[in-house]
């Protein structure tokens, strides 16, 4: 068990390399100093996003309009409460991993055993949360008309409540365009699906339905969306609108520029990546654990080193937390 | 290291409070973006709403709890200390002074300019 300690044989050799001016040992060290490298990778994705965000100021979706889903609570407008449960969960599961650690430094294995899993199920948790949060995401809700300068116009009665594509469309049952499909063709290639409604269809209902109005990207000074007028809402959708949009992609994106999801896939996901290698790197360390590896080292500083890369995790997502739903 | 483990006191109620706190300020926090208090929204402060700068401001705070009562960051050598957090804070107010104030230029470029961005 020598190996796994930093024994360089050089200890009471002060002119020999046996001093640590830094106290710390060689993985420990590192470890802190990957985790600088990986904060500086993290703020340059938000700080990109602020970029973003500040190009778009006056346009940029409204995030509690966008994530505003809470599990068996359909239909609720519910701003914030899940993201808020989901940091709550991580905040939580850091302090288990706290408490694993201080656990070690008094050798008691199996409170570190019982702190780790707690642990590991937290972890779990959160990244079984982002995943819906994403599935939200992609598939949207009320959908949205694009314009051909790729701008988004949405729906909203008068009250100013949003009305989704389904309400709208008049489904035209003569249609001629259908989905193709590998069987049908020579070449047994088949397309994309297609758009569940025709521009022409969101058209035709929006005549019939007196009261619905067009909204814009656009934000006025009080930060809400622009609701354009009857006459002007007709015109742009005549004139302007060339498809719908429903849900988000890398590409389209129904609640305003497309870089909004492009940012949100990309940052919420490397962090649900590094949550994932978490928990991971905890279950291999859990094992080890159990094993009673560290009880033979004496030592249980692989936990705490660990516990260092979890709290990261957990302190990234803080951030991402601060500027993707709250500011 | 073995020397480590046997000074180690129990710091278990201190682990509490800091997780009381952190989550006190997550409250604050989701409470304030809840409700949105309009004097917070109008009012601005260096060309942001007085309302993100005191959940930017919150969420140092909470960072600052988490390096350094749940990373033991309090316990490192000073030199150790230094070298993670100042490079960091150093490069990341510098990477956003630039990006930000490059955002806001080419916000302006896209309004001021001839060509219409929205057709």
């Amino acid at each position: 068990m020598e190996t796994a300690v930093t024994k360089t044989g050089t200890e009471d050799k002060i002119w020999g390399g046996g001093n640590e001016p830094l106290k710390a040992s060689y993985g420990k060290m590192m470890m802190w100093f990957f985790i600088l490298s990986d904060a500086l990778t993290f703020s340059g994705f938000l700080a990109a996003y602020g970029f973003s965000r500040f190009k778009f100021i006056d346009s940029w979706p409204i995030a509690d309009e966008v994530f505003n889903h809470f599990p068996f609570l359909h239909g609720v407008d519910a701003p914030m409460y899940y993201v808020a449960l989901m940091t709550f969960i991580l905040i939580f599961s850091s302090v288990t991993m706290v408490l694993a650690v201080d656990a070690g430094h008094h050798m008691k294995q199996k409170k570190v055993i019982l702190y780790m899993f707690l642990t590991i199920i937290g972890g779990l948790i959160f990244v079984g949360s982002q995943a819906w949060e994403w599935k939200n995401f992609i598939k949207g809700e009320y959908g949205a008309v694009e314009t051909k300068g790729g701008q988004i116009l949405q729906f909203v009665d008068a009250e100013g409540h949003r009305v989704g594509l389904k309400e709208i469309a008049i489904l035209d049952t003569h249609k001629e365009r259908t989905q193709h499909e590998s069987k049908l063709g020579v070449w047994y290639d088949k397309e994309s699906a297609l758009p569940t409604y025709t521009i022409d269809e969101i058209r035709a209902g929006f005549a019939k339905r007196k009261d619905l109005l067009i909204r814009t990207q656009v934000l006025t000074e009080e930060g809400e969306k622009t609701i354009l007028s009857r006459e002007e809402s007709l015109r742009r959708l005549q004139a302007d609108a060339i498809g719908i949009v429903e849900g988000a992609n890398l590409v389209h994106n129904e609640y305003g520029t497309p870089l909004f999801a492009n940012f949100f896939f990309f940052i919420t996901g490397f962090h649900g990546f590094h949550v994932f290698s978490g928990v991971i790197i905890n279950i291999i360390i859990f094992i080890n654990v159990i094993l009673g590896t560290y009880e033979r080292r004496k030592n249980y500083e692989m936990v705490e080193k660990v516990g260092l890369y979890w709290h990261f995790v957990d302190l990234v997502w803080v951030f991402v937390f601060t500027f993707f739903y709250l500011v | 290291m073995a020397h480590d483990t046997a000074h180690h006191e129990s710091n278990i109620s201190r682990i509490w409070k800091v997780f009381f706190l952190l989550s006190v300020i997550t409250i604050v926090e989701v409470i304030l973006g809840i409700i949105k208090p309009p004097f917070l929204i109008e009012t601005t402060l260096i060309s942001m709403k007085l309302l993100n700068w005191i959940f930017i401001i919150l969420t140092i705070w909470k960072a600052y709890y988490i390096t350094w009562a749940f990373m033991h960051m309090e316990g490192e050598t000073k030199g150790l200390r230094r070298s993670v957090v100042w490079t960091a804070i150093f490069l990341i107010c510098y990477l956003i002074f630039i990006l930000l104030t490059e955002g806001d230029y080419v916000y302006e470029v896209f309004k001021a300019g001839h060509k219409s961005w929205d057709f």
